[in-house]
């Protein structure tokens, strides 16, 4: 849950999360497991044609959920079911001890629903005098504590058996083992008398059929069935989005539901309601069930242009699991009431913007979370235009501003990095690294050696470069970027000789300025837009071949991002589909445009290990070609578990959350050197800044370099 | 063994199922008593009563039968006569409605099932009565009798029996896959939390019908 009300106190819950051994341990040691585990659960089912399946079947639901609403209501309560529809949580909440109150109901027990915990139902209901019971194992022992989930599938994976042993004996009054199975037992039993002795059953659902009626609930321990059979009384409490149309959808959804949730093909149980079934305990042996559908705001999120698409989420939780923030941090911190990825979306949403507000710039844009959710939401975009809609309704911050209004000026910023390097001097010493900087200029930054900028920028180099051939094969724009063009010009130079040698034409279009990125990830959209327009201006692709950069980050910015901020405007839009469809990262031109075969002229036998930029191999989708790349130069290059997972940066990130951003460094490299490798190979120069930055730092043998670099 | 009842057994098995192959229903019951005699005599109890309970929960530990009890509320009479004569011999009590009698605790529940699916090794079945619900939920074994023929490929192939079922007033139909699990508890896998600790499936080899629906 979120209670910190600045970015300061919310940033010492973080450290205090990143204390928590347990749980540290705990979520680490399931990030690897799910991640381990994925290639056999989807052996037999291609994950895009399930993904593509369960996007399109949600989406054409969510564009007619009131439709459906009716549908439903109609089929259920020809069938015995009585429907609600209610408006906001505190009528979802009152219409369930009103029908307790109707049904004389006093136990209450209840299977596990994210609705109810988004509206705090328990404690709505407990406030007013109902005694409920969580009959889900994780959840039964959260609310014993009196906590929320950490985890949508898993509510309790925070909590050792210890933890639990210690609760389930002061539950119980007897001393507890710390043997899980026992602990499990124990459980069973205690809870199997609240279910006897109940008289209300409430369950969530995760379909409701529209065609029928039906309602589908998965679970895994079986107790929404006892839930749904022992009471006499039933209420189902779900949120709008839950509508399905038919059975099709309903099974299409299950099939990658289980899979892409806990990895398994499907769970254990899954419970299909239509009607008011057989109950020999209820008046005319028929079973009172209430279905309540819970609106707060969905209905109006369906018919909006950019975040209908967080409605196709099917609670499975993987975003989290993938999450490399999560990883460290755990739910409570990493979420509101919905946690992980589309819990920073829904919690806007669903519980306001005091909720979101610090939570919802806590992300690494690393997209891990789009390339594993198996609804096709496009989470981390959703996150940006979360983050942009807080901010115009609140002041931008000064820091966001300064930078807005520096990149939207490319000479303003250009001849500040000019007058910073000569500035620089007295702490660069003429190296390659800002040494003995005052700790008030440092900080919580302090974790990584910062670099100098470079003598010259390759802007200024460029007329010194070798000249282009006479008959090129093609012509290539180069987009520098600024990390590259102010602080690692080396990596351009080598870049450019190795094309020409290879007959290719190199151009620099000397008024390009940043991509935009920093300035789109601190949420200032206007200012993100102005920077494309100018650079599509300044680079015509009409004249090129190809627009490369060897910065993954502005690459995948360029790529994905620039149509969404220049928009549909009449003739630009052209431009921008021209533009982006061009641009290209450098193992993709030379494996896979120039075909470039045994390249390097550095045949090196280090151990080395590759680190895919986030912005290369799930922003632009490229994942062969740098890897073939290093195999065939004859490049001691071995695969590594951790390859494909974030380096900690996140541009502007690491200043916001630095000591987020120390850990999820450290931990690569401490696993590169347990594994003895001597050399770390990447595409970005953000990814260089930090882990070579870290690797300084921390005085590692571990040398850092650009593909570039590894190839000549 | 056909291709897609390997399927079936193979995906059961991975979650924990024990499959059995036999030639009648007759056999099936003889497999059922088996199992129950065997059962050691402290696991009659509801799971769990050796347990260091709460008072309230320890209640529940006396309203078990003093008999061992197979539930079979889905048999027709005839079936169910013979099972009857089999559970006499060795005084088990073979209960066929008003299980609600004995949420205490029950050893075996033994019902069949509609259909059965390889792909995921998940069995159907139609649990519209209460009596049929509490019997594969209550005991702590849950044996199911499955026709060979009645194994399909994958859900779609269930389709208009799912859709047949869901037009009607009422009806409850479960996917069952493997025992009841969680792993809530630093995410160790452990059976049995809420419904059976042990699923059987005993499949009756009818080939006359194999391959139909």
């Amino acid at each position: 849950m979120q209670r910190a009300k600045n970015l300061q106190e919310y940033r010492k819950e973080l450290q205090e999360s990143l204390e928590q051994d347990f749980q540290r341990q705990a979520l680490d040691s399931f990030a690897v497991a799910y991640k381990s585990g994925r290639p056999n659960v989807f052996a037999r089912h291609d994950f895009n044609t399930l993904r593509s399946d369960i996007s399109q079947a949600k989406e054409e639901d969510t564009s007619h959920l009131e439709e459906l609403y009716e549908q439903f209501k109609e089929e259920a309560e020809k069938k015995g079911m009585h429907v609600h529809f209610a408006q906001t949580d505190r009528e979802a909440n009152s219409l369930v001890t009103r029908i307790a109150e109707e049904n004389g109901c006093k136990k209450i027990v209840k299977s596990k629903s994210m609705t109810a915990e988004e509206t705090l139902l328990n404690h709505y209901l407990e406030r007013h005098g109902l005694e409920v019971t969580e009959t889900d194992l994780g959840e039964w022992i959260i609310q014993l504590r009196d906590e929320g989930p950490s985890h949508m599938v898993m509510p309790a994976i925070h909590l050792s058996r210890d933890q639990v042993k210690d609760l389930f004996t002061q539950v119980t009054g007897r001393q507890q083992d710390r043997d899980i199975e026992t602990l499990v037992k124990v459980a069973r039993r205690e809870l199997r008398q609240r279910f006897v002795q109940a008289d209300m059953g409430i369950t969530g659902a995760n379909f409701a059929i529209a065609q029928s009626g039906t309602l589908g609930i998965v679970t895994n321990e079986g107790n929404a069935r006892l839930v749904t059979t022992l009471p006499r009384v039933h209420v189902v409490f779900l949120g709008m989005d839950k509508l399905t149309a038919s059975l099709d959808g309903a099974l299409t959804t299950l099939n990658g539901l289980s899979k892409n949730a806990t990895g398994q093909a499907i769970t254990s149980y899954v419970t299909w309601i239509t009607g008011a079934n057989e109950c020999q305990v209820a008046p005319e042996e028929n079973k009172i069930v209430h279905v309540i559908f819970l609106d707060n705001g969905r209905l109006a999120l369906s018919r909006d242009a950019v975040f209908s698409q967080a409605l196709r989420c099917v609670r499975c939780g993987a975003c989290a699991n993938v999450c490399p923030i999560y990883r460290l941090v755990g739910g409570h911190k990493y979420g509101h009431i919905y946690i992980g990825a589309i819990g920073l979306i829904l919690t806007y949403f669903f519980h306001g913007k005091d909720m979101d507000k610090n939570l919802i710039q806590n992300c690494l844009n690393c997209q891990a979370c789009k390339d594993v959710c198996i609804a096709g939401i496009d989470l981390p975009r959703l996150i940006k235009e979360v983050q942009v809609l807080i901010q115009e309704q609140d002041k931008h911050p000064f820091f966001n501003r300064f930078v807005a209004a520096l990149l939207k000026n490319r000479k303003m910023f250009h001849s500040l990095l000019r007058t910073a390097k000569s500035l620089q001097k007295p702490v660069s010493w003429g190296g390659p690294y800002l040494r003995h900087l005052p700790h008030f200029l440092l900080g919580d930054q302090d974790f990584k050696a910062l670099p100098a900028l470079a003598s010259q920028p390759f802007r200024d180099k460029w007329k010194d470069m070798p000249e282009n051939p006479k008959n090129p094969s093609y012509n290539v724009a180069l987009f520098t970027g600024c990390l590259q063009d102010f602080v690692y010009p080396e990596q351009l130079e080598k870049c450019v000789q190795i094309l020409t040698e290879h007959n290719v034409a190199v151009h620099l279009p000397l008024e390009q300025g940043c991509c935009g990125l920093p300035a789109y990830m601190l949420g200032e959209k206007e200012a993100a837009r102005e920077v494309a327009l100018h650079n599509l201006s300044a680079i015509d692709p009409a004249y090129y071949d190809y627009v490369l950069t060897l910065c993954a980050s502005c690459g995948s910015h360029l790529k994905e991002n620039y149509p969404g901020l220049i928009g549909a405007e009449s003739g630009v839009q052209v431009k921008t589909e021209q533009f982006t469809s061009k641009v290209i990262d450098l193992a993709s031109l030379l494996y896979s445009v120039l075909g470039l075969q045994n390249s390097a002229l550095n045949f090196s036998q280090e151990k080395t290990a590759y680190h895919a930029p986030c912005h290369l191999c799930r922003g632009m989708g490229v994942k062969t070609g740098p890897r073939e790349l290093l195999r065939q130069a004859g490049i001691n290059y071995q695969e590594n578990r951790e390859e494909e997972n974030c380096c900690g940066l996140g541009g502007t990130y690491s200043t916001k959350f630095p000591e987020i951003s120390k850990e999820i460094m450290n931990y690569k490299l401490d696993y590169l050197e347990r594994d003895n490798f001597q050399r770390l190979v990447t595409d970005c120069p953000g990814c260089i800044l930090q882990l070579r930055g870290g690797a300084k730092k921390r005085n590692s043998s571990i040398q850092v370099v650009h593909l570039v670099e590894a190839l000549r | 063994m056909s291709d897609i009842m390997e399927r079936f057994q193979e995906r059961a098995e991975a979650v924990s199922a024990q499959v059995t192959h036999v030639q009648g229903p007759q056999e099936a019951f003889e497999y059922t008593l088996r199992l129950c005699v065997q059962k050691e005599a402290c696991q009659i109890l509801v799971s769990g009563c050796e347990q260091p309970l709460s008072t309230a929960a320890e209640d529940l530990c006396h309203l078990q039968v003093p008999e061992k009890t197979i539930a079979a509320p889905d048999f027709s009479s005839s079936q169910l006569q013979s099972l009857v004569d089999l559970c006499k011999e060795q005084s088990i009590s073979v209960i066929q409605q008003g299980l609600r009698e004995y949420l205490g605790g029950m050893d075996i529940g033994l019902t069949q099932a509609d259909y059965a699916v390889a792909e995921t090794g998940t069995l159907v079945l139609d649990s519209s009565k209460e009596d049929f619900r509490l019997a594969t939920m209550i005991p702590e074994i849950h044996v199911v009798l499955l026709y060979s023929s009645h194994i399909v490929s994958d859900f779609p192939q269930i389709k208009n029996y799912l859709q047949q079922r869901f037009s009607s007033t009422a009806n409850y139909t479960a996917f069952i896959t493997g025992p009841s699990r969680t792993a809530d508890i630093e995410r160790v896998l452990t059976l049995g939390v809420h419904g059976p600790l042990e699923q059987h499936i005993i499949i009756v080899n009818d080939c006359s019908n194999k391959g139909q629906l």
